[in-house]
């Protein structure tokens, strides 16, 4: 099953080698890893999209924790949440098939960011549904290119304390 | 917090005085250009005993078992680059065995890092898997905080290496010198000791089980839990075995001992795990060596896990009763609560097994056994003596047949078997514990690997003994070839050197043996020898390590078993 675990680590040159590495040394696979600072300039947070069974889940969380680096790890794959991604599509647009392109990109509520001769550069954010939605809905014009930010994510209500 | 009214230092003189702070009193290590400046404040530092090795993985072998010996960290310094990382083989090992550990590096200066200048390795990366931690020092002002911060997370909790990488240029800038630094390690966790231990959980598991053992590792021996232990073992008439890591945490020749378990463990130790029915593992983390398939490990057992790292706890079997901590405070905590017990069938029939499925090994008048050399070196230990161990048949024999009574008097590399550990290991060892009688127990093999730190031992006057099991084959590795590739002994027929002359060459008085009746002998001269000796046992050459539990078999699938 996924989970998203929602990580603090110290805002430090080498921090992302850290975690990176230790996916991929203990044969863990990360669906996505987003990572930016938080209201504390010393801490990033990062949002890790891992897959696997609870015994991967459970040694995955272990392992971060382990990280001098991690200050905060919390798995909230079953915590209410709010998570966003952002997707940029670059796509194959004639003036035959502009207009419902246009449609499309209403009915996401996604937006129209570039115009080319025979392109569009189309960004959308929601959760991972839409995205995929929105994605595969544009799949028959033609995709060029297609660039997604991997999840972030936020527990709604209280603030996390983060001791 | 004290702050230093003297002139500022230079990056070196902090290091030296951080490690006078620390309470270190010696290092292992190799020079060059990037820590020239190191070296130049070592020079001028009287309480800092500095051991010149051969090459840098003998360094760390040696801090490493130094750390082993004492339970002190150990330290060790090399130069960038090839500095470096010949290290690498050596922290890993360190890693591997949890032993802590606090390597420094030279790196280029700032102003040339990441250029692939001379001398340059990126030795934070190429360590980021198998060090604890490690930092790169970028302003001489974090130096004393991060020297304090490394030695912190090295020895506390489960221990570990931690690099220290030092650009020349900062060590050659000033600062002033401010001890105790305050420490920046908000992620750093020392798990509390031991969280989540449930007393009448505990008296109520231990009352019921009619077949408990207790499986015993490394992590009794770094929590100087072994008088603990032996009051549980007694108290409540447990058997315990222990792994390769932790051998001497309980005396070996108490009749609750039943010695190593796992794949050249003792049948009578591998039939009781099998058939206990509570496990009780402290301090171990249930490597494959020992478990063998884990399908058929401890079947009918309730477990119960002791741990101070928490990833350890169901990482490969499933745990009824985890708990995380040090295992010395759980044991402290549950002990006086435990009622004395007795499991006079259960003891009965690890007797039985005992007596069916003794070691033993076929004594012969002509050669040498391999089993005789070490027999005879545990019969002479007294309870001080330490022994190391190099990697192969002659270390399991080792573990079979050496009688380790004390906790750190046995030093092997067990999580990565590391070939050419034994030598530097004597070397850390005695140096360490310079009191004790120091024996290297080495393969033909793996002693060539390291051969060239018989140079530290004569230049550094290291009473060192060491026992050659010569067999002339690269033996673990031609045991398995016979077993398992229908006997095509590929490459593992080894020449060596003339040990005697090699020895000579060094200083160092050498004696070949070949008769087994000079063996007992030879070994008493050498301990009766002020200096190191080497001694060139010629052993029987395809003899093989038994009892053995083919990689991935169940524990009670033993080859050589009930000859
Ligand atoms: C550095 C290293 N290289 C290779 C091995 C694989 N290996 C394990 S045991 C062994 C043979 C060791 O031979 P020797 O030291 O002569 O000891 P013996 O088994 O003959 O007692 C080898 C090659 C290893 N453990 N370490």
């Amino acid at each position: 099953m996924r989970h998203t675990l929602a990580v603090l680590v110290e805002n430090r040159p080498g921090v992302l080698t850290r975690v990176a590495g230790l996916f991929s040394r203990r044969g863990y696979n990360i669906e996505s890893l987003a990572v930016g600072t938080t209201e504390d300039p010393k801490v990033s947070r990062m949002t890790i999209v891992v897959d696997g069974d609870d015994h991967v889940i459970e040694q995955v969380c272990k392992q971060l924790y382990k990280l001098v680096d991690v200050i905060r790890l919390d798995d909230i794959t079953h915590e209410e949440h709010v998570d966003r991604e952002l997707i940029l599509i670059k796509v194959d647009a004639d003036p035959s098939t502009r207009g419902e392109i246009v449609q499309i990109v209403e009915i996401f509520r996604a937006r129209i960011v570039d115009i080319g001769k025979d392109s569009l550069i189309i960004e959308a954010t929601g959760d991972q549904g839409k995205i995929n939605a929105i994605e595969s809905a544009l799949v028959p014009f033609g995709i060029r290119e297609v660039v997604r930010t991997g999840k972030i994510a936020m527990v709604r209500g209280a603030k996390y304390r983060h001791e | 917090m004290q702050v230093a009214k003297s002139d500022p230092l230079t990056g070196a003189q902090i290091v030296m005085r951080a490690l006078e702070e620390e309470g270190v009193d010696t290092v292992f290590g190799f020079p060059g250009g990037a820590v020239l400046f190191l070296y130049d404040a070592l020079y001028a530092c009287s309480s800092i005993r500095h051991i010149l090795v051969r090459h840098e993985q003998g360094a760390a072998h040696a801090a490493d078992a130094y750390a082993r010996a004492t339970g002190k960290p150990g330290v060790c310094f090399a130069t960038s680059g090839p500095g470096a990382t010949n290290l690498v083989t050596g922290i890993t090992n360190a890693y591997m065995d949890s032993v802590p550990m606090v390597a420094f590096t030279g790196q280029v200066s700032l102003d040339l890092l990441g250029r692939d200048s001379f001398q340059e390795a990126d030795i934070t990366g190429i360590t980021l898997p198998v060090t604890k931690h490690n930092f790169l020092v970028k302003d001489v002002g974090d130096l004393a905080r991060i020297i304090h911060e490394a030695f912190h997370i090295a020895s506390t909790g489960r221990p570990g290496p931690v690099l220290v990488d030092l650009p020349k240029d900062v060590t050659a800038a000033k600062a002033d010198f401010v001890w105790p630094p305050k420490m920046q390690l908000p992620g750093y966790r020392v798990p509390k000791n031991g969280h989540g231990v449930n007393v009448p959980q505990w008296v109520e598991v231990l009352s019921r089980s009619e077949r408990p053992v207790i499986y015993a590792g490394g992590g009794v021996i770094t929590s100087g839990a072994s008088s603990e232990l032996l009051k549980l073992a007694e108290k409540c008439q447990i058997p315990v075995t222990t792994t390769l890591m932790g051998k001497g945490c309980f005396p070996e020749d108490h009749f609750l001992s039943l010695g190593m378990l796992g794949m050249h463990g003792t049948a009578y130790a591998n039939y009781a795990v099998t058939n206990c029915d509570l496990l009780i593992a402290l301090g171990a983390r249930f490597d494959d060596r020992v478990t063998g398939s884990i399908a058929s490990f401890a079947p009918q057992a309730q477990v119960i896990h002791v741990d101070i790292d928490p990833a350890e706890i169901g990482k490969n079997v499933l745990v009824q009763i985890p708990v995380v901590g040090d295992v010395r405070q759980v044991l402290a905590t549950v002990l006086p609560a435990l009622p004395e017990l007795k499991h006079e069938a259960w003891l009965a029939q690890v007797e039985e097994w005992k007596k069916q499925y003794p070691l033993r090994y076929e004594r012969s008048d002509t050669q040498i056994k391999p089993q005789q050399v070490i027999e005879s070196i545990s019969n002479l230990a007294d309870d001080q003596t330490i022994v190391c161990t190099d990697v192969g048949q002659h270390q399991m024999w080792a573990a079979q047949y050496y009688r380790a009574r004390r906790p750190r008097t046995f030093i092997s590399s067990g999580g990565l078997g590391t070939m050419g550990f034994g030598l530097p290991a004597g070397i850390g060892a005695q140096v360490g514990r310079p009191e004790a009688n120091v024996w290297v127990i080495a393969g033909d093999g793996s002693l060539q690997m390291t051969v060239q730190e018989l140079a530290t031992i004569t230049q550094h006057d290291l009473p060192v003994k060491i026992a050659i099991i010569d067999n002339g084959y690269l033996g673990m590795v031609r045991q398995w070839q016979e077993l398992f590739c229908e006997g095509r002994y590929s490459h593992t027929r080894i020449t060596g050197p003339d040990y005697v002359k090699l020895a000579e060459a060094y200083g160092i008085p050498g004696y070949r043996i070949e008769d087994p009746g000079q063996v007992r002998e030879a070994l008493e001269q050498a301990k009766a020898m002020e200096g190191p000796v080497i001694l060139d046992f010629v052993v029987c050459c395809e003899e093989n390590v038994f009892p053995m539990v083919p990689p991935g078999g169940s524990l009670t699938e033993m080859l050589g078993n009930g000859r």
